[in-house]
């Protein structure tokens, strides 16, 4: 090369010159935990499929939804959403309304009439599982999708256990029960309805079964000793709310009492209103901010006319008269007696106290470990019967439909692995996405949408939905108010905000790479990362 | 300011780049194809927002001229660290010559250019605050005063950074530098001196001026865009904090230049023929300690004890610029 005046060397690039050298920390890509996904009982990487709802491919968002639990359109209208109250948006502004979103996505696949993805390859191992609640379906599920032939034995006449036959219409109408159910049948296991289970080893071997997943349930409504002079007027929850389902509804008549303070008891009186119960009075011991009834539900029952106690026992029931003791809370928030009585006319007194196992068709397996009327498991779900594994209600814990789904799919896992003859291993939980590892500056303010509901008039005399849907643009933009906590949603900042452009964009679904030759460890992409997807590490010696 | 009309709450538009963008939205340093005008290797000190700001602002005039684009650099951080003869990262044709004639240099290139019919050939200088608003003041004003058909851009780290923070014309009040210690009655930078490169800009009635910093890189690149589309003397001055000179963590350039625009420190704003057209609205206002706490180059109205005196006149300062740019009316965009 001629080389111009007074020029002695070729010019040479800076590439050269490896600054990475430099460096005594390195930024190094991570995936932290999100706080949805850490409280979800279901297991789902709620995270992982609003970030495909954000692109408005719902089917690929389901699809990522539903390899956790396949009860979308369920669950988006049953769950409690403790994943909303761990939101980090919350933080900012308001929590996204992931359960909206969820209920969105469930209803398109209904309404599409997506199916699951066929069975690849079958293992050769039967499975039984005992109940088609939440918990059984769920297992089913998750043990059909690995290979297994999976038989459900039920003993009602319909499928769904407490989402039928306990949870009212008015909050999951039953058509949505029907499609969740059947899509989970039509990846080929078989449900036997009428079929009560009263000998599980007997079932098992006449079955040419490998294993079992008790997901009875707890069916028994718990009743309380009360005094009575007329007892036909007395009854419980569970009962009043499984004759929903047949032709001939309860007769409850104009003023009902619901005894009680968590969630049945609130459906029970709002069931009672929509009965034509002119008085629906529901009586508990502590005061409304310790009713274990979930917030949303209280409210909403008060907007229907439901009335409620506070601080009262049920001393006396007699003919159309019942007597209440007036309490207060000790300093240790425990409801204690004042013996100051009253009374109040009633045609009818709901115990709504929660239910109990049925230990009746356990007593045939004598050395099964129950433990204060729930049957104990192990990390595997497995009871202390080889073989044995339950969940749901019947282990006890928080007894939700989502803890149900969430026991469902744990056990489904172990039992694959415990037929398979390998250990079952849980992968390790990511470190948390928590709100101080996000750069907020990022997410423009946007507040939450809200769901419509349906008019009050209609919600005391029918049994229709009373919560409605996000339209499509609603639920796009719900999804999208999603902050992506821990998990890189390729926003570019930390290829833009590289002065020394160490960070390789490897292009659409496919993140980032770091260029350890010239990044210099500066730390500008771990600060501005918006979502806490990169991590400061020391740099090895 | 000119970011997206697409309306993204996860990312706000504040993102560099964006998924859910089509092509044409996206910004120039999201995208494979940016020419990294200013390549790795390059001897800046870690996070440094000079840096930055040169490749956000020169990649983007790529983009804008079809990569039809020569650059004149003056001596300063930018220079040093980029070319170490023989050696250079510029991926560009570059011109250096000396510390305060780079807008002259570059008025001689595009006369040079327009010589030869080359019009479609665009030209750019660059310098510090230093080589900007001191030494190379006089060039400048000429290069404005003729219209010559030259974009200069101005990175202001507010001093002399490049042998070893002396105080410049825009250094702000207070701050310390190596010829403005912190000492005596009146530690650090005096208030009441130094001058505003942009109003200046302004007064010469140059079709087109514009402040912009590495915080909003949509709102850099949509000005870079927009200069270059206009011929004859334009002027972008951008706010690049520098970790070394202004005493930050490296990692907190970014954040820095945020804070100083969100305080109304640094108003952002832009003029066409002499008149403010747009600014860029103030979104989550900060008070000034939040910005100045952040570097040891105001360390000591912080310690031994806090001025809040001296604090309070730096806050008038912002307030002023809030009022006198209107940079609060409005909410989020
Ligand atoms: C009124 C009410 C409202 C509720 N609302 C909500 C809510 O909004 N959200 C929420 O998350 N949770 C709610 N729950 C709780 C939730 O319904 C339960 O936690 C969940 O259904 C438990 O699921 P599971 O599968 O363990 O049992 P279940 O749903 O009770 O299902 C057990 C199934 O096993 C069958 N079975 C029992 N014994 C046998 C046998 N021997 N042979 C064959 N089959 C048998 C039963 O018929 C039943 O179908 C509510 C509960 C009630 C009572
Ligand atoms: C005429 C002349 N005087 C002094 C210098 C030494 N010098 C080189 S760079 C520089 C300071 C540059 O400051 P600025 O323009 O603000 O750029 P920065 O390094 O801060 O980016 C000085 C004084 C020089 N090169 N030429
Ligand atoms: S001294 Fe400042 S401007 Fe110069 S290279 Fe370092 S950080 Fe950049
Ligand atoms: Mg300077």
């Amino acid at each position: 090369m001629r080389k111009p005046y007074a020029i002695t060397l070729d010019v040479g690039s800076s590439l050269a010159n490896l600054t990475g050298s430099w460096r005594t920390q390195r930024p190094v890509y991570v995936d932290r935990l999100p706080p949805c996904n850490a409280t979800c009982a279901a297991g789902e990487d709620i995270q992982q499929w609003l970030f495909h709802a954000e692109e408005g491919n719902y089917e690929t968002a389901w699809r990522s939804l539903v390899r956790d639990n396949p009860l979308a359109a369920i669950m988006g209208r049953v769950c409690y959403h403790p994943c909303e109250g761990a939101c980090n948006r919350g933080q900012l502004d308001e929590s996204v309304g992931i359960n909206a979103v969820e209920r969105f996505l469930g209803d398109e696949a209904n309404r599409y009439g997506w199916e699951f993805e066929p069975v690849t390859a079958e293992s050769g191992k039967r499975v039984l599982v005992i109940g088609s609640g939440p918990a059984g379906l769920s297992a089913a599920y998750h043990l059909r999708r690995l290979g297994n032939a999976v038989v459900i034995l039920e003993a009602e006449t319909s499928s769904g256990g407490m989402m039928r036959y306990g949870i009212p219409q008015y909050r999951l109408p039953r058509i949505t029960i029907d499609q969740d159910v059947q899509r989970i049948l039509a990846m080929g296991v078989e449900l036997r309805l009428d079929h009560r289970v009263d000998d599980i080893e007997q079932t098992m071997r006449d079955g040419n079964f490998d294993a079992c997943f008790l997901g009875v349930g707890s069916q028994l409504g718990k009743r309380a000793y009360i005094p009575a002079g007329d007892a036909r007027r007395i009854t419980d929850a569970v009962t009043v709310l499984h004759r929903m389902a047949g032709d001939e509804k309860p007769m409850l008549g104009r003023r009902v009492v619901v005894y009680g303070g968590g969630n049945t008891a609130v459906d029970v009186a709002r069931t009672a209103r929509r009965l034509g119960a002119e008085d629906s009075i529901i009586v508990y011991r502590r005061t409304r901010d310790r009713m274990p009834a979930h917030r949303d539900e209280v409210r909403e029952a008060i907007e229907e006319g439901v009335k409620l106690k506070w601080l009262s026992t049920i001393a006396a029931a007699d003919d159309e008269l019942i007597t209440v003791e007036k309490m207060e809370l000790d300093e240790k928030g425990f409801p204690q007696p004042t013996g100051e009585l009253e009374t109040m006319e009633a045609d009818a007194l709901v115990l709504a106290l929660g239910q109990d196992v049925d230990l009746e068709l356990l007593s045939k397996l004598p050395d099964l470990n129950i433990v204060h009327g729930a049957v104990a498991v192990d990390g595997a779900q497995m009871t202390s019967r080889e073989g044995v594994f339950a969940g749901g209600d019947m282990i006890g814990g928080e007894r939700t439909v989502t803890a149900a789904v969430g026991h469902g799919k744990k056990a489904a896992r172990a039992i694959d692995a415990y037929l398979r003859g390998v250990a079952f291993k849980q992968k390790p939980k990511h470190q948390m996405a928590t709100y101080d590892l996000l750069n907020t500056w990022y997410y423009a303010d946007a507040p939450k949408t809200v769901r419509p509901k349906l008019d009050i008039i209609r919600r005391q005399s029918t049994f229709d939905e009373v919560i409605g849907s996000l339209d499509e643009a609603t639920a796009l933009y719900e999804a999208r108010r999603c902050m992506s906590c821990g998990n890189c949603f390729e926003c570019d900042t930390c290829y833009g905000v590289c002065p020394d452009n160490a960070v390789i964009k490897l292009g659409p679904g496919k993140r980032f790479e770091f260029n350890y030759d010239y990044c210099k460890g500066c730390g500008l992409c771990v600060a501005e990362c918006p979502c806490g997807a990169i991590r400061m590490e020391r740099e090895p010696n | 300011m000119r970011t997206s009309h697409v309306k993204f709450y996860q990312t706000g538009t504040f993102t560099v780049g964006n998924r859910l963008l089509s092509e044409d939205d996206r910004s120039v340093q999201s995208t494979l194809e940016r020419t990294n005008s200013l390549n790795s290797g390059h001897r800046a000190c870690q996070g440094c927002g000079e840096a930055l700001g040169a490749r956000y602002a020169i990649d983007a005039a790529m983009r804008a001229t079809d990569n039809q684009l020569i650059a004149a650099n003056a001596t300063g951080c930018l220079e040093v660290f980029s070319t170490p003869y023989p050696e250079t990262s510029w991926q560009i044709p570059w011109i250096h010559s000396l510390f305060g004639n780079t807008a002259a240099v570059a008025t001689g290139v595009a006369a040079a250019l327009r010589v030869k019919g080359r019009n479609d050939t665009r030209v750019v200088a660059q310098g510090g605050d230093g080589g900007t608003t001191d030494i190379g003041f006089g060039c400048l004003s000429g290069m404005f005063e003729r219209n010559d058909d030259v974009l200069y851009i101005c990175y202001d780290n507010e001093a002399y950074m490049n042998t070893g923070v002396q105080r410049s014309s825009a250094t702000p009040p207070t701050a310390r530098t190596a010829t403005s210690p912190a000492k005596g009655p009146e530690p650090g930078n005096v208030f009441g001196q130094g001058k505003n490169v942009p109003m200046i800009a302004m007064a010469h009635e140059i079709p087109y001026v514009a402040t912009a910093s590495v915080a909003d890189v949509r709102d850099l690149e949509a000005k870079v865009t927009r200069a270059m589309s206009i011929r004859g003397a334009r002027y972008i001055h951008i706010l690049v904090p520098c970790p070394l000179g202004w005493g930050s963590e490296p990692q907190h350039t970014v954040r820095l230049a945020r804070l100083a625009t969100e305080s109304g420190l640094f108003p952002v704003f832009e003029a066409e023929h002499g008149e403010i057209t747009d600014r860029r609205l103030i979104r989550r206002k900060v008070p000034v300690e939040e910005y100045l706490s952040l570097q040891k180059r105001f360390a000591h109205l912080f310690k031994p004890e806090l001025k809040m005196d001296v604090i309070a006149r730096l806050q008038a300062v912002a307030d002023r610029n809030i009022r006198r740019f209107g940079l609060m009316n409005g909410g989020d965009d």
